[in-house]
């Protein structure tokens, strides 16, 4: 291996590299976090290490926790809380709990090589998969099974079947049955459609082949005949076919990359390990039992340990290859099946996202639950009445013609159809629930999953939402929280990745105390053309960077001068200090390849492509050595050593040899921590300097670490040989014992310098920032940066301004932070009065801080202070931390929150919000799968909400109080015929009508309106952000306008009853005649009720509503001409009458005219907003359009200069 | 969701979503705005068409010439009227009841003469489903007796036709009518509607073991005749919506002259007093509104003067106090700056 290969540790190097982090420190805390249920279900939160630990230990103690928390992490550490899965290791630190045995009852025990012995007792899943939900034989069953466990089907359900009972046979049998069976069967064949592709799918997918080692030799063999025990091997470029245990790879070390890319969504290459026993086997002879946890949904972890050869070994996530995942630069893998089929954990993840309940529906429920109460008002009365009415008319009963209790047909006399009092109470009161069935309006449900899969047709439709970078869409992944963007009053954010573009950008570098930044060196920054030859082939950086022609001379100076020297180092330093795997790409010119360098953490990218363009080019990596080409020469270094990153440190080393034999280390991390090992005896100025310039990087928002180094002499390099030797071997307590190493030999450093990367802002922020706030949305930032960081980019940002009072909270202990609390608390109030409007307030506050105050009682008093403030910025939050403020909100204040946020930092955030938002960006997709909306970037937040928030909720709103007029209108009209048919509930509107009433006479329009119509043009919106409290103020959907609504109901009701009942009093006008009045009257009315408050009238709209209209004409005539009914030719009788038609015009017009004049008066003389801007849109609103024209769209501006620093 | 299996498909296809107006929502619309010129010149044609149209139905619901004569109670002499259901439901009392009623104004011909029954529950649920529809139009449905029990078959089970209450009830009182004693023709053709008796009554379905039980609730009905001719049936089965119902009884083609005096002979057979019901006798002539009836006139009416009161007081009111439509001082945010900013 080495030139050195004494100083090469063990074969086990590599391994050992890998397996630092999954070293069980916190494993009682483990323990208790597995155990969570919560946690459980949430794999997604778990996902890194960092993170993780931290839920885990909040998870143990409660709240009080959060205290370890956030020390954990204010860091401004390059690696970012969520996403600070270094190495392919470190992803399971939280959960595998390697060295603890595991329990034999949670064990599942695979023998390699065996898939026979394996399977012997305990079959486990083959490998052919089944995401089809049903079988021909299954489907009818399962699928109503499915569908009935909605509530309103069961309610329909239970409707029809207490029609089917003869007594209480209000409809025919057969229409009863029919909304109900219409609706099952639309289902079902969607449903069995989808289940039909689902099952073309899963043939493809088990009919695909694999080689699989079968006595001795590799066979194809198709997916689903794979099972659990066999040795599979995957060329490169395959995909992986079930979860399986690295065995040996192509890589000598064994390593191997895939691309999680189809399970996380990350595009990186990840590094995975075969261990070195099994890698160093040279046929295929493997043996040995694996014991491994039961299957799981946990994707970042996995534990299980191998007994081959009479050793044991442990292992980890490292060491599993999930299915789905993709091999890539590696030319082939050999591994053992451990899960397959459904039991992977690809398989086991494939569940949608969690649902959440719109806030509007919340509150439906409650006059859901009114107009239920009036539901039984009404039942009772007709049940009372009823039951008067045979008390009075007792002693007629026998023989009144229209009743005959008495039947004589044999001989003598009996009761027939009578029942009895009490059972002809129970009887009418069943039957009137049965006729006023539609009260409860259940169609509803149905029109608003309708309605909402049309509004997520637009969203996702919306050129402005649609991201030209990524060339991604706009996601809709809930279904039913549409209408609450309409309601937002908070949006919490991460910066990084959020409002930033999370594409790191090396920008200057403070070496040895003097700063070769851009600004002052005065000289052109050119873009590095960096690149080295070999083999006669050209290799150069896949991104350029811009450099400093200064530093670039002084680099390329080489090492002779004493200046060049600690640039020497300094670069090394920034090549070699990371975890980026170099990987060569072919470019179309054969003569030309770029190194791509792939790692987890951008802000490591940054710099490696930085120390590539000033000449340090990182080119290969393998556990045990990397090469550096180092202005044209090839370097080749020994990794002796490497310490992981850990949020306790907050910084990583690296320990090289060089070709010279001597061992240096490179420390590079948080200039918090870095300081603290400083050897500070000496260069007191440098270090001074340093800081200075750290302050000045960071003030600049830009990211900044410190690099530092020193050379271990050899017996400190033997002493530190032995104890991380030990460390790293120790079954116990692993990680901690390496933590140790790493504190012991990563002190007295000598300070290379520090450098400073950009995050740049997202385009359009500042202006979606000034939107959001215009609107009234309460902007809080929650970010892990540093303080100064963060406000620097609060004002690039537009999130602070100069005319802001900043309120800062920096406290060390609970009493300060108590006591900085009330101050703030009181001298706003003094400050405020009547002023306190004008002058607005910023809160910035870091998790030191929050820590106190999410721990107790202060709680109240931050949400107080907060709650003043227009903008709060948290700074240094841990994960937890973040859903914590949410949650902090959430409990506090009825308002909705949005979390909107990129990365697994952001998930629980994401979670906990009312709304979450996720942005599909640099930092792979779990806030993606996490969220209820995905995007491409932040300021599509100004059209979500503006626009589509807006309208939703208006749309819905309107749509809610519309379907329960529609239906107390025909019920109430229903019921005031029944007071007149000695309270047997006859209807006179045919049963059909009644049926088809919400199905074709007035479905359409409400659906259509519900998705098309728009109060505002677009325009309009995103000119005046304020037109978005409508929806904070709950302007659409209230009680009052609730009981305005049932008000307008019930004169309508009464107009459309008692006209015809009045005109046709003492007439020979028969039941049939009368109703089809009564059916016309009411549909008609209603759907133009509904065209009265249609804002936008396209051509959509008038089909529906028109058509509507017509269709129950038609549908009125259908049913006349047939024979067998009752009311057979009715129509047309009527219809030839003057008075028919007298009274249709009539009583639309006297029903609507109150409506019409609330409605202007409300209009004209009490205008809303949304009223005036309505009709500025319509007088000026060419006007309008010209101007926006030329202003360009306001929110869709680029940001054109660089923003204010 | 994750579908490990579905990955991203190899063939790139734009995912830009296609412009179109229908996806980005901007359908060209008609955008009404309630102006006070749109809602005044509402308000004012709706009093324009409706106090005329009122005016007109007033007017045809007066020239309508209406006689109303309730006769269950004048049929009932003083021995009977404590005791009515027992003279009712007796074949053995005379039940002929003569009146008169000299015409007050012309009534031109043709003269609607109606029964009226007030209190009786045609609609009521028992009875309106008390009929079987397909035995009534179909020969060979005539065993067909669902929904008719107790009317369904008599005592030795033979099929009713036409079965049910409705059927069974059927309303037997008779009018004669003499003018200056010279008798007036009734026509009693054409009474029901031509639909029904061309689709709903058969032409060979005739009439079977009608009314031969213990009960019998009203008309008889000839056994020779079919259905589509028993007029009188084919009314009555058209159940009537409301409490307070008329039906057709016949037509009297001339006219009737002022002061002429009529003479009715009545046959008061029909059984109102068991539940209390009232008989009328109407003699009516028509217009295009109907009968006699001066609701809709005065609803109209009433909804036109309403209509046109808010068209003056609107234009007073915008006369007073207008505001200018879509003028963005009166928005909130720039009424009361500084609540927001």
């Amino acid at each position: 291996m080495g030139s050195r290969p004494l100083l090469i540790p063990s074969p086990r190097t590599p391994n050992s590299i890998q397996e630092l982090p999954t070293i069980p420190v916190f494993s009682e805390q483990q323990k208790s976090k597995s155990t969570s249920s919560e946690q459980a279900s949430n794999a997604v939160i778990n996902k890194s290490n960092s993170s993780s630990i931290r839920s885990g230990s909040s998870g143990r103690s409660g709240g009080g926790s959060v205290k370890e928390v956030s020390f954990s992490n204010s860091s401004s550490k390059p690696v970012r809380y969520g996403s600070s899965k270094r190495g392919g290791g470190g992803e399971s630190e939280g959960f595998s709990m390697s060295q603890k045995e595991l329990r034999d009852e949670d064990a599942r025990i695979v023998y390699i090589n065996n898939p026979e012995k394996t399977n012997e007792i305990l079959q486990f899943a083959g490998n052919s998969i089944r995401t089809a939900k049903y079988s021909i034989l299954t489907f009818i069953p399962r699928n109503l099974f499915e569908q009935f466990h909605r509530v309103a089907y069961i309610y329909f359900l239970i409707i029809a079947i207490l029609n089917q009972l003869p007594q209480l046979a209000v409809f025919g049998r057969g229409v009863s049955i029919l909304p109900l069976a219409f609706v099952l069967l639309v289902t079902a064949v969607k449903d069995a459609f989808e289940d039909w592709r689902r099952h073309r799918s899963d043939k493809v997918e088990n009919n695909r082949l694999a080689s699989v080692l079968i006595n001795g030799s590799f066979v194809e063999k198709p997916w689903k005949d794979i099972t659990v025990g066999e040795i599979v091997k995957i060329a490169a470029n395959e995909t992986i076919p079930c979860d399986i245990v690295l065995l040996s790879t192509a890589d000598p070390t064994g390593v191997a990359y895939v691309q999680t890319i189809n399970l996380d969504g990350e595009s990186n290459l990840k590094t995975r390990y075969a261990k070195q026993e099994t890698q160093s086997k040279q046929r295929f002879d493997f043996g040995g039992i694996i014991k491994c946890e039961k299957p799981n949904r946990n994707i970042y972890g996995f534990q299980a340990n191998m007994e081959v050869d009479g050793k044991k070994l442990s292992l980890a996530s490292s060491n599993i290859v999930l299915r789905g995942c993709e091999l890539k630069n590696t030319s082939w893998a050999l591994g053992v099946a451990v899960y397959c089929g459904s039991e992977t954990k690809a398989m086991l993840n494939s569940s949608g996202a969690p649902s959440k309940r719109s806030r509007l529906e919340t509150r439906m429920n409650s006059e859901i639950i009114m107009l239920s109460c009036f539901l039984v008002a009404l039942c009772t009365v007709t049940s009372v009445c009823a039951a008067v009415w045979l008390k009075r008319h007792k002693d007629e009963l026998d023989l009144m013609p229209y009743y005959r209790k008495l039947s004589f047909s044999s001989g003598k006399p009996k009761k027939y159809k009578y029942y009895g009092w009490f059972w002809e109470i129970i009887f009418t009161f069943l039957m009137s629930v049965i006729v006023f069935q539609v009260m409860i309006p259940i169609s509803l449900y149905i029109s608003m999953e309708l309605v909402r899969v049309g509004q997520a047709y637009f969203m996702i439709r919306d050129d402005r939402m649609y991201d030209r970078a990524t060339k991604s869409r706009f996601q809709c992944r809930a279904l039913n929280i549409n209408e609450d963007l309409g309601q937002i009053k908070y949006v919490f954010s991460d910066k990084t990745g959020t409002l930033t573009e999370n594409k790191m950008e090396f920008q200057c570098a403070s070496i040895w105390g003097v700063d070769y930044s851009s600004t002052k060196s005065g000289l052109e920054i050119q873009p590095g053309e960096y690149f080295t030859q070999v083999d006669g082939k050209v290799l150069r950086p896949k991104m350029n960077v811009k450099v400093n022609p200064e530093l670039l001379a002084l680099s390329r100076s080489g090492i002779e001068h004493k200046e060049g020297k600690r640039i020497y180092d300094f670069f090394l330093a920034l090549a070699s200090c990371n975890t980026i795997v170099p990987i060569i790409v072919d470019t179309p010119d054969h003569d030309v390849k770029l190194i791509d360098y792939q790692g987890e953490s951008p802000d490591e990218q940054a710099l490696a492509y930085a120390a590539a363009a000033y000449g340090f080019m990182l080119i290969e990596r393998t556990s045990g050595h990397i090469v550096i080409d180092i202005q044209g020469e090839r370097h080749r270094f020994n990794v002796l050593g490497m310490h992981e990153f850990d949020s306790d440190r907050k910084r990583m080393s690296v320990l090289l040899g060089s070709p010279d034999n001597s061992v240096k280390i490179f420390v590079k991390g948080a200039d918090t921590s870095m300081l603290n090992v400083i050897d500070k005896s000496s260069n007191m100025d440098i270090i001074r300097a340093t800081e200075a310039h750290l302050h000045s990087y960071s003030s600049m928002g830009l990211r900044t670490l410190v690099i530092g180094m020193r050379d271990l002499n050899a017996s400190e390099f033997e002493q530190w040989h032995t104890a991380f030797e030990a460390a790293s071997t120790s079954l116990f307590g692993r990680a901690a014992m390496l933590r140790k190493v790493a504190v012991n030999v990563e002190r007295n450093l000598c300070i290379l310098g520090a450098s400073a990367i950009e995050d740049k802002l997202q385009q359009g922020v500042p202006e979606s920032i000034e939107s959001l706030r215009t609107a009234g949305i309460k902007v809080w930032v929650l970010t892990g940066d540093k303080q100064e960081t963060a406000i620097s980019i609060g004002y690039s940002s537009k999130l602070l301004t100069n005319r802001m009072t900043q309120i800062i909270i920096n406290s060390k202990n609970r009493e300060s932070c108590r006591k900085s609390l009330q101050d703030a608390i009181v001298s706003n109030k003094i400050e405020g009065g009547f002023d306190a409007m004008t002058s607005q307030i910023a809160l910035i506050i870091d998790g030191t801080s929050l820590v106190y105050v999410l721990d107790c009682e202060l709680e109240e008093q931050l949400f107080k202070l907060a709650s003043r403030c227009s903008v709060v910025l948290c700074c240094r939050v841990a994960p937890l931390q973040k859903a914590g403020i949410v949650a902090l909100v959430k409990k506090r204040t009825a308002e909705m929150t949005l979390a909107i946020g990129d990365g697994a930092n952001d998930v629980s955030m994401i979670q906990m919000a009312d709304v979450g938002v996720g942005i599909s960006g640099q930092e792979g997709r779990q806030a993606v799968m996490a969220s209820d909306f995905a995007m491409g970037q932040f300021r599509f937040i100004v059209p979500l909400l503006l626009i589509h928030g807006h309208w939703n909720y208006q749309r819905l709103g309107y749509m809610i109080l519309y379907n329960f007029y529609r239906n107390a209108v025909l019920v109430l009209v229903l019921f005031w015929y029944v007071l007149y048919t000695a309270f047997t509930l006859t209807t006179a509107i045919n049963e059909w009508s009644t049926t088809l009433y919400s199905i074709i006479y007035s479905s359409l329009p409400t659906i259509i309106v519900g998705i098309l119509d728009k109060d505002l043009g677009k325009r309009t919106l995103l000119k005046y952000p304020q037109l978005y409290g409508a929806g904070q103020r709950d302007e659409a959907y209230n009680k009052k306008l609730f009981i305005l609504t049932m008000l307008d109901t019930l004169w309508q009701s009464m107009v459309i009853f008692w006209a015809p009942l009045f005109a046709y009093w003492s007439t020979d006008v028969d039941v049939g005649s009368i109703g089809d009045l009564w059916t016309l009257a009411v549909v008609i009315l209603v759907n133009l009720h509904l065209a009265m408050d249609v804002f936008r009238w396209n051509w959509l709209t008038h089909f529906s509503i028109w058509g509507s209209i017509v269709a129950t004409f038609i549908s009125v005539m259908v049913i006349d001409a047939i024979p067998t009914f009752p009311g057979y030719w009715d129509f047309f009788n009527v219809a030839s009458t003057g008075l028919f038609w007298l009274l249709l015009l009539g009583i639309i017009i006297t029903a609507l005219l109150p409506r019409f004049l609330v409605k202007f008066i409300c209009q004209y003389y009490f205008p809303s907003d949304i009223q005036i801007s309505k009709e500025a849109e319509k007088i000026n609103g060419n006007q309008i359009q010209r101007e926006n024209f030329e202003r360009g769209q306001i929110e869709m501006l680029p940001i054109s200069d660089v923003p204010p620093r | 969701m994750m579908e490990p299996h579905s990955a991203p498909t190899p063939k790139k296809y734009s995912k830009k979503p296609k412009y179109s107006k229908f996806s980005q929502q901007e359908l060209p619309a008609w955008k009404p705005i309630l102006t006070p010129g749109w809602v005044i010149s509402t308000f004012t044609v709706v009093g324009i068409v409706f106090i005329p149209v009122g005016l007109a139905s007033l007017f045809s619901s007066e020239s309508v010439e209406e006689a109303a004569i309730r006769y269950d109670d004048k049929c009932l002499n003083e021995i009977h009227a404590q005791n009515a259901v027992a003279f009712i439901k007796s074949d053995m009392t005379n039940k002929t009841c003569t009146t008169s009623w000299t015409v007050e104004r012309k009534m031109q011909g043709p003269i609607f003469i109606y029964y009226q029954l007030d209190n009786y529950y045609q609609n009521h649920r028992r009875y309106v489903k008390s009929r079987n529809d397909k035995q009534l139009v179909n020969p060979a449905s005539e065993g067909d007796t669902t929904n008719c029990y107790p009317q369904d078959k008599t005592n030795g089970s033979m099929p009713i036709v036409p079965c049910g209450l409705i059927a069974w009830s059927l309303f037997n009182d008779t009018y004669k009518f003499w003018v200056n004693t010279k008798s007036l023709t009734v026509n009693k053709k054409d009474i029901s509607w031509g639909s029904d008796r061309s689709h709903k009554f058969g032409s060979k379905v005739y009439p079977k073991n009608f009314q031969l039980g213990g009960l019998v609730g009203g008309a008889k009905l000839d056994e020779n005749i079919p259905l589509n001719q028993q007029e009188d049936l084919i009314v009555w089965m058209r159940t009537a919506a409301l409490p307070s119902f008329r039906k057709l009884y016949g037509k009297i083609e001339t006219n009737l002259e002022v002061n002429d005096s009529v003479e009715i002979v009545i046959e008061n057979n029909y059984n109102t007093y068991e539940f209390g019901g009232n008989k009328r006798l109407i003699l009516s002539t028509a217009t295009w509104i109907g009968g006699k009836n001066p609701f809709l006139g005065m609803a109209y009416l009433f909804v036109g003067g309403v209509s046109l009161l808010c068209a003056i007081v609107f234009i007073l009111l915008y006369v007073i106090k207008p505001r200018p439509l879509g003028d963005p001082s009166y928005l909130s945010w720039n009424k009361n700056p500084g609540i927001l900013k």
